[in-house]
Protein backbone atom coordinates (compact mmCIF):
# COMPACT_ATOMS: atom_id res chain seq x y z
CA UNK A 1 0.00 0.00 0.00
CA UNK A 2 3.31 2.46 0.52
CA UNK A 3 2.90 5.44 -2.06
CA UNK A 4 -0.95 5.05 -2.17
CA UNK A 5 -2.25 8.62 -2.12
CA UNK A 6 -5.80 7.78 -1.49
CA UNK A 7 -8.19 6.80 1.48
CA UNK A 8 -8.76 4.39 3.14
CA UNK A 9 -4.72 3.73 3.88
CA UNK A 10 -5.60 0.76 5.96
CA UNK A 11 -6.29 -2.61 4.65
CA UNK A 12 -9.06 -3.24 6.59
CA UNK A 13 -10.62 -0.15 5.55
CA UNK A 14 -11.19 -1.25 2.65
CA UNK A 15 -13.29 -4.22 3.63
CA UNK A 16 -16.85 -3.61 3.69
CA UNK A 17 -18.35 -2.38 6.88
CA UNK A 18 -18.68 -4.62 8.79
CA UNK A 19 -21.76 -4.82 11.07
CA UNK A 20 -20.10 -3.57 14.44
CA UNK A 21 -19.73 -4.84 17.96
CA UNK A 22 -22.53 -3.69 20.42
CA UNK A 23 -20.20 -1.29 22.22
CA UNK A 24 -22.55 1.52 23.18
CA UNK A 25 -24.75 -0.85 25.53
CA UNK A 26 -21.45 -2.29 26.63
CA UNK A 27 -20.70 1.14 27.56
CA UNK A 28 -24.21 2.71 28.75
CA UNK A 29 -24.13 -0.59 31.47
CA UNK A 30 -20.60 -0.03 32.32
CA UNK A 31 -21.62 3.81 33.89
CA UNK A 32 -24.43 2.34 35.57
CA UNK A 33 -21.73 -0.33 37.37
CA UNK A 34 -20.04 2.38 38.05
CA UNK A 35 -23.12 4.43 39.69
CA UNK A 36 -23.96 1.26 41.27
CA UNK A 37 -19.95 1.17 43.13
CA UNK A 38 -20.76 4.96 44.14
CA UNK A 39 -24.09 3.69 45.19
CA UNK A 40 -22.26 1.65 48.12
CA UNK A 41 -19.12 3.55 48.37
CA UNK A 42 -19.87 7.24 47.36
CA UNK A 43 -20.80 8.20 50.87
CA UNK A 44 -17.65 7.07 52.46
CA UNK A 45 -15.68 9.28 49.92
CA UNK A 46 -17.95 12.35 50.39
CA UNK A 47 -16.02 13.13 53.15
CA UNK A 48 -12.84 13.25 51.66
CA UNK A 49 -13.47 14.65 48.26
CA UNK A 50 -15.61 17.59 50.47
CA UNK A 51 -12.23 18.43 52.48
CA UNK A 52 -9.91 17.96 49.26
CA UNK A 53 -12.29 20.37 47.60
CA UNK A 54 -12.77 22.65 50.14
CA UNK A 55 -11.53 25.98 47.30
CA UNK A 56 -14.31 24.74 45.24
CA UNK A 57 -16.70 23.45 47.66
CA UNK A 58 -19.46 25.89 46.63
CA UNK A 59 -19.79 25.01 42.79
CA UNK A 60 -19.54 20.85 44.03
CA UNK A 61 -22.85 19.08 44.74
CA UNK A 62 -23.31 19.10 48.77
CA UNK A 63 -20.53 21.34 49.22
CA UNK A 64 -20.21 24.66 50.89
CA UNK A 65 -22.21 26.25 53.66
CA UNK A 66 -26.09 26.91 54.18
CA UNK A 67 -28.25 26.26 51.26
CA UNK A 68 -31.20 29.18 51.78
CA UNK A 69 -34.36 27.31 51.42
CA UNK A 70 -37.88 29.71 51.24
CA UNK A 71 -40.65 28.31 51.18
CA UNK A 72 -42.63 30.59 49.56
CA UNK A 73 -41.62 32.83 46.45
CA UNK A 74 -39.73 35.48 47.73
CA UNK A 75 -37.25 36.11 50.98
CA UNK A 76 -39.38 37.66 53.65
CA UNK A 77 -38.30 40.95 54.61
CA UNK A 78 -39.29 42.90 58.21
CA UNK A 79 -36.53 45.27 59.57
CA UNK A 80 -35.60 45.00 63.08
CA UNK A 81 -37.63 48.13 63.63
CA UNK A 82 -40.78 46.97 61.94
CA UNK A 83 -40.29 43.90 63.81
CA UNK A 84 -42.74 42.44 66.69
CA UNK A 85 -43.15 38.83 68.35
CA UNK A 86 -46.39 37.96 69.60
CA UNK A 87 -46.46 35.02 72.64
CA UNK A 88 -50.08 34.23 73.09
CA UNK A 89 -52.55 30.69 73.13
CA UNK A 90 -52.71 29.08 76.43
CA UNK A 91 -50.96 31.58 78.36
CA UNK A 92 -51.76 33.96 81.37
CA UNK A 93 -50.44 37.19 79.92
CA UNK A 94 -49.88 37.81 76.36
CA UNK A 95 -47.55 39.94 75.47
CA UNK A 96 -45.36 41.58 72.44
CA UNK A 97 -41.92 42.43 71.91
CA UNK A 98 -40.04 44.69 69.98
CA UNK A 99 -36.43 43.84 68.74
CA UNK A 100 -35.09 46.25 71.52
CA UNK A 101 -36.76 44.89 74.21
CA UNK A 102 -35.65 40.73 73.25
CA UNK A 103 -32.52 41.83 73.17
CA UNK A 104 -32.55 43.81 76.39
CA UNK A 105 -33.38 39.80 78.13
CA UNK A 106 -31.02 37.46 79.11
CA UNK A 107 -28.89 36.29 76.42
CA UNK A 108 -27.59 32.95 75.51
CA UNK A 109 -24.71 32.22 73.52
CA UNK A 110 -23.92 28.61 71.74
CA UNK A 111 -22.21 27.04 69.13
CA UNK A 112 -23.54 23.92 67.41
CA UNK A 113 -23.66 22.40 64.12
CA UNK A 114 -26.16 23.18 61.76
CA UNK A 115 -27.44 19.92 60.10
CA UNK A 116 -30.10 19.78 57.17
CA UNK A 117 -32.21 16.59 56.60
CA UNK A 118 -30.91 17.18 53.34
CA UNK A 119 -27.87 15.93 54.10
CA UNK A 120 -25.65 19.60 54.22
CA UNK A 121 -24.23 20.46 57.59
CA UNK A 122 -22.41 23.43 58.89
CA UNK A 123 -19.75 22.91 61.70
CA UNK A 124 -19.48 25.47 64.50
CA UNK A 125 -22.09 27.99 63.91
CA UNK A 126 -22.39 30.87 66.43
CA UNK A 127 -25.70 31.69 67.84
CA UNK A 128 -26.57 34.68 70.16
CA UNK A 129 -30.53 34.79 71.26
CA UNK A 130 -33.16 34.84 74.19
CA UNK A 131 -34.47 31.11 75.67
CA UNK A 132 -38.01 29.77 74.26
CA UNK A 133 -38.22 29.07 78.42
CA UNK A 134 -37.68 32.39 79.61
CA UNK A 135 -40.68 34.32 76.97
CA UNK A 136 -42.40 31.29 78.85
CA UNK A 137 -41.82 32.12 82.12
CA UNK A 138 -42.62 35.50 81.22
CA UNK A 139 -46.04 34.53 79.46
CA UNK A 140 -47.45 32.65 81.94
CA UNK A 141 -48.34 29.09 80.54
CA UNK A 142 -51.53 27.57 81.62
CA UNK A 143 -52.66 24.31 82.93
CA UNK A 144 -53.75 22.32 80.07
CA UNK A 145 -50.91 23.51 77.23
CA UNK A 146 -48.84 21.15 76.04
CA UNK A 147 -47.21 22.73 72.89
CA UNK A 148 -45.93 25.22 71.10
CA UNK A 149 -46.73 26.69 67.59
CA UNK A 150 -44.54 28.74 65.46
CA UNK A 151 -45.15 31.56 62.83
CA UNK A 152 -43.26 32.65 60.13
CA UNK A 153 -44.09 36.27 58.58
CA UNK A 154 -43.60 34.48 55.55
CA UNK A 155 -47.44 33.44 55.92
CA UNK A 156 -46.40 29.88 55.29
CA UNK A 157 -44.08 28.56 57.29
CA UNK A 158 -44.82 27.12 60.46
CA UNK A 159 -43.82 25.03 63.14
CA UNK A 160 -44.04 23.04 66.47
CA UNK A 161 -42.37 21.76 69.95
CA UNK A 162 -43.62 20.35 72.74
CA UNK A 163 -43.42 22.30 76.19
CA UNK A 164 -41.25 19.97 77.02
CA UNK A 165 -38.99 20.52 73.57
CA UNK A 166 -38.97 24.01 74.25
CA UNK A 167 -37.74 24.22 77.32
CA UNK A 168 -34.39 22.95 76.61
CA UNK A 169 -31.41 25.11 77.01
CA UNK A 170 -30.68 24.58 73.24
CA UNK A 171 -33.96 26.44 72.17
CA UNK A 172 -33.53 29.90 71.59
CA UNK A 173 -35.03 32.85 69.61
CA UNK A 174 -32.23 34.18 67.74
CA UNK A 175 -31.42 37.11 66.44
CA UNK A 176 -27.36 36.98 66.52
CA UNK A 177 -25.62 34.76 64.12
CA UNK A 178 -21.91 34.46 63.54
CA UNK A 179 -21.52 37.70 65.35
CA UNK A 180 -23.80 39.95 63.10
CA UNK A 181 -27.70 40.35 62.60
CA UNK A 182 -29.14 37.32 61.43
CA UNK A 183 -29.56 38.04 57.22
CA UNK A 184 -32.68 38.01 55.53
CA UNK A 185 -31.88 34.88 53.74
CA UNK A 186 -31.12 33.21 57.25
CA UNK A 187 -34.53 34.35 58.76
CA UNK A 188 -33.71 37.91 59.88
CA UNK A 189 -34.31 39.83 61.70
CA UNK A 190 -35.45 36.99 64.49
CA UNK A 191 -35.28 33.20 63.79
CA UNK A 192 -35.75 30.12 65.84
CA UNK A 193 -32.79 27.62 66.97
CA UNK A 194 -34.18 24.39 67.39
CA UNK A 195 -30.44 23.31 68.05
CA UNK A 196 -30.35 19.63 68.75
CA UNK A 197 -33.20 18.81 65.41
CA UNK A 198 -32.83 18.99 61.65
CA UNK A 199 -32.88 22.37 60.16
CA UNK A 200 -36.65 22.31 59.15
CA UNK A 201 -37.24 23.04 62.81
CA UNK A 202 -35.65 26.46 63.40
CA UNK A 203 -38.36 28.24 61.70
CA UNK A 204 -37.08 31.44 59.82
CA UNK A 205 -38.69 35.06 59.92
CA UNK A 206 -40.37 34.30 63.62
CA UNK A 207 -43.37 36.61 64.65
CA UNK A 208 -45.38 34.57 66.78
CA UNK A 209 -45.18 31.66 69.26
CA UNK A 210 -48.93 30.17 70.24
CA UNK A 211 -49.27 27.66 73.23
CA UNK A 212 -51.50 25.12 72.37
CA UNK A 213 -52.84 22.09 74.12
CA UNK A 214 -51.48 20.00 71.48
CA UNK A 215 -49.02 19.42 68.45
CA UNK A 216 -49.82 20.83 65.61
CA UNK A 217 -47.42 19.53 62.28
CA UNK A 218 -45.64 22.38 61.09
CA UNK A 219 -45.18 23.49 57.14
CA UNK A 220 -42.79 20.33 55.99
CA UNK A 221 -44.33 17.43 58.62
CA UNK A 222 -47.64 18.33 57.00
CA UNK A 223 -45.14 17.14 53.44
CA UNK A 224 -43.93 14.21 55.19
CA UNK A 225 -40.98 14.88 57.67
CA UNK A 226 -41.25 13.75 61.31
CA UNK A 227 -42.36 15.79 63.77
CA UNK A 228 -39.85 14.67 66.47
CA UNK A 229 -36.33 15.52 64.41
CA UNK A 230 -33.83 14.80 66.81
CA UNK A 231 -30.26 14.83 64.28
CA UNK A 232 -29.64 11.13 63.71
CA UNK A 233 -32.79 10.08 65.34
CA UNK A 234 -34.89 10.54 63.19
CA UNK A 235 -35.98 10.89 59.16
CA UNK A 236 -34.47 7.76 59.18
CA UNK A 237 -30.74 9.38 59.01
CA UNK A 238 -27.92 8.65 61.02
CA UNK A 239 -26.27 12.15 61.45
CA UNK A 240 -24.31 12.96 64.46
CA UNK A 241 -26.11 14.51 66.88
CA UNK A 242 -25.74 18.37 67.27
CA UNK A 243 -26.28 18.36 70.96
CA UNK B 1 -12.63 7.37 -18.47
CA UNK B 2 -11.31 7.49 -14.73
CA UNK B 3 -10.84 4.27 -12.81
CA UNK B 4 -11.71 6.24 -9.76
CA UNK B 5 -15.31 5.99 -9.14
CA UNK B 6 -17.15 9.52 -9.32
CA UNK B 7 -18.42 10.00 -5.63
CA UNK B 8 -14.28 9.72 -4.62
CA UNK B 9 -13.09 12.32 -6.69
CA UNK B 10 -10.73 14.23 -4.55
CA UNK B 11 -12.70 18.17 -4.71
CA UNK B 12 -15.61 17.48 -5.71
CA UNK B 13 -18.61 18.26 -3.23
CA UNK B 14 -22.12 17.46 -3.83
CA UNK B 15 -24.88 20.16 -3.76
CA UNK B 16 -28.26 19.92 -2.23
CA UNK B 17 -29.68 18.71 1.21
CA UNK B 18 -30.05 15.38 2.83
CA UNK B 19 -32.14 13.75 5.85
CA UNK B 20 -30.49 13.15 8.39
CA UNK B 21 -32.84 12.78 11.48
CA UNK B 22 -36.38 11.49 10.26
CA UNK B 23 -39.56 13.32 12.21
CA UNK B 24 -39.71 10.72 15.18
CA UNK B 25 -35.84 10.95 16.12
CA UNK B 26 -36.21 14.61 16.05
CA UNK B 27 -39.27 14.47 18.53
CA UNK B 28 -37.75 12.61 20.64
CA UNK B 29 -34.65 14.20 21.03
CA UNK B 30 -36.56 17.75 21.36
CA UNK B 31 -38.60 16.27 24.26
CA UNK B 32 -36.58 14.57 25.92
CA UNK B 33 -34.32 17.73 26.28
CA UNK B 34 -37.59 19.68 27.44
CA UNK B 35 -38.06 17.18 30.07
CA UNK B 36 -34.45 17.18 31.04
CA UNK B 37 -34.01 20.59 30.64
CA UNK B 38 -37.29 21.22 33.01
CA UNK B 39 -35.41 18.96 35.82
CA UNK B 40 -32.36 20.70 35.40
CA UNK B 41 -33.77 24.12 35.97
CA UNK B 42 -35.75 22.80 38.93
CA UNK B 43 -32.38 21.36 40.05
CA UNK B 44 -30.30 24.37 40.29
CA UNK B 45 -33.90 26.06 42.01
CA UNK B 46 -33.95 23.30 44.58
CA UNK B 47 -29.79 23.70 45.23
CA UNK B 48 -28.07 26.52 44.27
CA UNK B 49 -28.34 28.99 47.36
CA UNK B 50 -28.59 31.96 45.42
CA UNK B 51 -31.57 30.87 43.05
CA UNK B 52 -33.33 29.16 45.91
CA UNK B 53 -33.53 32.36 47.82
CA UNK B 54 -34.80 33.90 44.84
CA UNK B 55 -37.25 31.28 43.65
CA UNK B 56 -38.46 29.53 46.58
CA UNK B 57 -41.63 27.57 46.74
CA UNK B 58 -39.59 24.90 47.37
CA UNK B 59 -42.85 22.16 47.64
CA UNK B 60 -43.99 22.95 44.21
CA UNK B 61 -40.85 22.83 42.56
CA UNK B 62 -39.66 20.11 44.29
CA UNK B 63 -42.84 18.08 42.48
CA UNK B 64 -41.90 19.97 39.80
CA UNK B 65 -38.76 18.17 39.86
CA UNK B 66 -40.42 15.04 40.56
CA UNK B 67 -42.88 15.05 37.73
CA UNK B 68 -40.77 16.15 34.87
CA UNK B 69 -38.00 13.74 35.90
CA UNK B 70 -40.47 10.80 36.19
CA UNK B 71 -41.56 11.55 32.23
CA UNK B 72 -37.97 11.81 30.85
CA UNK B 73 -38.21 7.74 29.57
CA UNK B 74 -41.78 8.57 27.92
CA UNK B 75 -40.75 9.93 24.40
CA UNK B 76 -38.51 7.34 23.78
CA UNK B 77 -41.01 4.76 24.63
CA UNK B 78 -43.45 6.34 22.76
CA UNK B 79 -40.95 6.96 19.26
CA UNK B 80 -40.27 2.88 19.97
CA UNK B 81 -43.71 1.60 20.12
CA UNK B 82 -45.39 3.31 17.53
CA UNK B 83 -45.94 2.51 13.82
CA UNK B 84 -43.39 5.41 13.31
CA UNK B 85 -40.54 3.43 15.28
CA UNK B 86 -38.22 2.41 11.79
CA UNK B 87 -35.99 5.36 11.91
CA UNK B 88 -35.74 5.37 15.33
CA UNK B 89 -35.10 1.86 15.67
CA UNK B 90 -32.17 2.22 12.76
CA UNK B 91 -30.29 5.42 15.23
CA UNK B 92 -30.38 3.67 18.00
CA UNK B 93 -28.83 0.21 16.33
CA UNK B 94 -26.11 2.62 14.94
CA UNK B 95 -25.52 4.09 17.92
CA UNK B 96 -24.74 0.94 19.58
CA UNK B 97 -22.76 -0.05 16.94
CA UNK B 98 -18.96 0.16 16.68
CA UNK B 99 -17.91 -1.05 13.29
CA UNK B 100 -14.09 -1.68 12.73
CA UNK B 101 -13.19 1.91 11.97
CA UNK B 102 -14.80 3.20 14.70
CA UNK B 103 -12.78 0.74 17.43
CA UNK B 104 -9.64 1.73 15.37
CA UNK B 105 -10.98 5.60 16.71
CA UNK B 106 -11.40 3.83 20.16
CA UNK B 107 -7.93 2.23 20.30
CA UNK B 108 -5.93 5.24 18.88
CA UNK B 109 -8.00 7.44 21.75
CA UNK B 110 -9.24 9.82 18.99
CA UNK B 111 -5.88 10.30 17.77
CA UNK B 112 -6.41 8.37 14.07
CA UNK B 113 -7.48 11.15 11.92
CA UNK B 114 -7.99 8.60 9.18
CA UNK B 115 -10.39 6.88 10.98
CA UNK B 116 -13.42 8.61 9.61
CA UNK B 117 -17.11 8.96 11.24
CA UNK B 118 -20.03 7.29 9.37
CA UNK B 119 -23.41 8.77 10.18
CA UNK B 120 -22.41 9.05 13.56
CA UNK B 121 -18.63 9.96 15.06
CA UNK B 122 -17.67 7.11 16.98
CA UNK B 123 -16.66 9.90 19.83
CA UNK B 124 -20.77 10.87 19.97
CA UNK B 125 -21.76 7.13 20.35
CA UNK B 126 -19.44 6.84 23.53
CA UNK B 127 -21.08 10.31 24.74
CA UNK B 128 -24.86 8.67 23.60
CA UNK B 129 -24.24 6.01 26.02
CA UNK B 130 -22.69 7.54 28.88
CA UNK B 131 -25.89 9.79 28.79
CA UNK B 132 -28.11 6.82 28.63
CA UNK B 133 -26.26 5.45 31.09
CA UNK B 134 -26.25 8.68 33.83
CA UNK B 135 -29.84 9.16 32.88
CA UNK B 136 -30.71 5.58 33.94
CA UNK B 137 -28.29 6.37 37.08
CA UNK B 138 -30.41 9.88 38.17
CA UNK B 139 -33.94 8.22 37.40
CA UNK B 140 -32.76 4.80 39.52
CA UNK B 141 -31.48 7.50 42.50
CA UNK B 142 -34.33 9.35 42.10
CA UNK B 143 -37.01 6.87 42.85
CA UNK B 144 -34.93 6.24 45.93
CA UNK B 145 -34.93 9.58 46.78
CA UNK B 146 -38.53 10.48 46.80
CA UNK B 147 -39.98 7.09 47.68
CA UNK B 148 -37.11 6.15 50.31
CA UNK B 149 -38.96 4.94 53.26
CA UNK B 150 -38.69 0.91 52.17
CA UNK B 151 -34.76 1.54 51.62
CA UNK B 152 -32.13 1.59 54.68
CA UNK B 153 -29.95 4.65 55.56
CA UNK B 154 -27.01 3.71 53.52
CA UNK B 155 -28.56 2.95 50.49
CA UNK B 156 -30.52 6.51 50.86
CA UNK B 157 -27.15 7.84 51.47
CA UNK B 158 -25.41 6.23 48.56
CA UNK B 159 -28.57 7.19 46.41
CA UNK B 160 -28.26 10.86 47.51
CA UNK B 161 -24.50 11.09 46.53
CA UNK B 162 -25.15 9.55 43.04
CA UNK B 163 -27.93 11.54 42.45
CA UNK B 164 -25.97 15.05 43.12
CA UNK B 165 -22.61 13.89 41.63
CA UNK B 166 -24.23 12.15 38.18
CA UNK B 167 -26.79 14.94 37.78
CA UNK B 168 -23.79 17.64 38.55
CA UNK B 169 -21.64 15.58 35.83
CA UNK B 170 -24.50 15.09 33.25
CA UNK B 171 -24.77 18.77 33.44
CA UNK B 172 -21.32 20.01 32.11
CA UNK B 173 -21.70 17.26 29.58
CA UNK B 174 -25.18 18.41 28.31
CA UNK B 175 -23.91 22.02 28.29
CA UNK B 176 -20.72 20.45 26.33
CA UNK B 177 -23.36 19.07 23.60
CA UNK B 178 -25.16 22.47 23.41
CA UNK B 179 -22.03 24.22 23.28
CA UNK B 180 -20.72 21.64 19.94
CA UNK B 181 -24.45 22.10 18.61
CA UNK B 182 -24.34 25.89 18.22
CA UNK B 183 -20.12 25.78 16.98
CA UNK B 184 -21.61 23.33 14.65
CA UNK B 185 -24.59 25.12 13.02
CA UNK B 186 -25.45 22.48 10.12
CA UNK B 187 -25.39 20.06 12.66
CA UNK B 188 -27.81 22.06 14.86
CA UNK B 189 -29.87 22.48 11.49
CA UNK B 190 -30.06 18.92 10.59
CA UNK B 191 -31.61 18.08 14.59
CA UNK B 192 -34.17 21.47 14.11
CA UNK B 193 -34.60 20.83 10.27
CA UNK B 194 -34.10 17.15 9.74
CA UNK B 195 -32.15 18.03 6.81
CA UNK B 196 -28.15 19.22 6.36
CA UNK B 197 -26.32 19.85 3.43
CA UNK B 198 -24.41 16.91 1.33
CA UNK B 199 -21.39 18.91 1.32
CA UNK B 200 -21.56 18.96 5.47
CA UNK B 201 -22.37 14.98 5.72
CA UNK B 202 -19.69 14.54 3.00
CA UNK B 203 -16.94 16.51 5.49
CA UNK B 204 -17.76 15.70 9.04
CA UNK B 205 -19.61 11.77 7.83
CA UNK B 206 -17.18 10.61 4.95
CA UNK B 207 -17.99 7.51 5.63
CA UNK B 208 -22.07 7.68 6.20
CA UNK B 209 -23.82 6.72 2.77
CA UNK B 210 -27.38 8.20 3.11
CA UNK B 211 -30.11 7.05 1.10
CA UNK B 212 -31.00 9.10 -2.38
Amino acid sequence: MAGDEHLPARPEDSEVADDGAPLGRRALLGVVGLGALGLLFGPRLQDRLASSFRPVADLLPSGGRFRIYSVVGHLPRRSQAEWELRVDGLVDRPFTLTFDQLTAMTPTSLTRDFQCVTGWRVDDVAWRGVKVRDLLERAGVQPGAAALRFFSFDGAYTESLTLDQARRDDVLVVYSMEGSDVSRAHGGPVRLLVAPMYGYKSLKWLDRIEVTSEVVPGYWERRGYDVDAWVGGSNGRDDEPTV
Amino acid sequence: MTTNPPSEAPFTLPAGDVERFAPVERAVHWWTAALVGMCAATAVALSVAPVASLVGRRALVRDVHVVSGLLIPLPLIVGIAGRWRAPLRQALRDLDRFDRVDRRWLRSLGRDRYAEPGKFHPGQKLNAAIVAGALVLVYATGLVLRWFEPFPIDVRRGATFVHDWVAFLLAIDLLAHIGKAFADPEALRAMRTGRASRRWAAVTHPRWRPPG
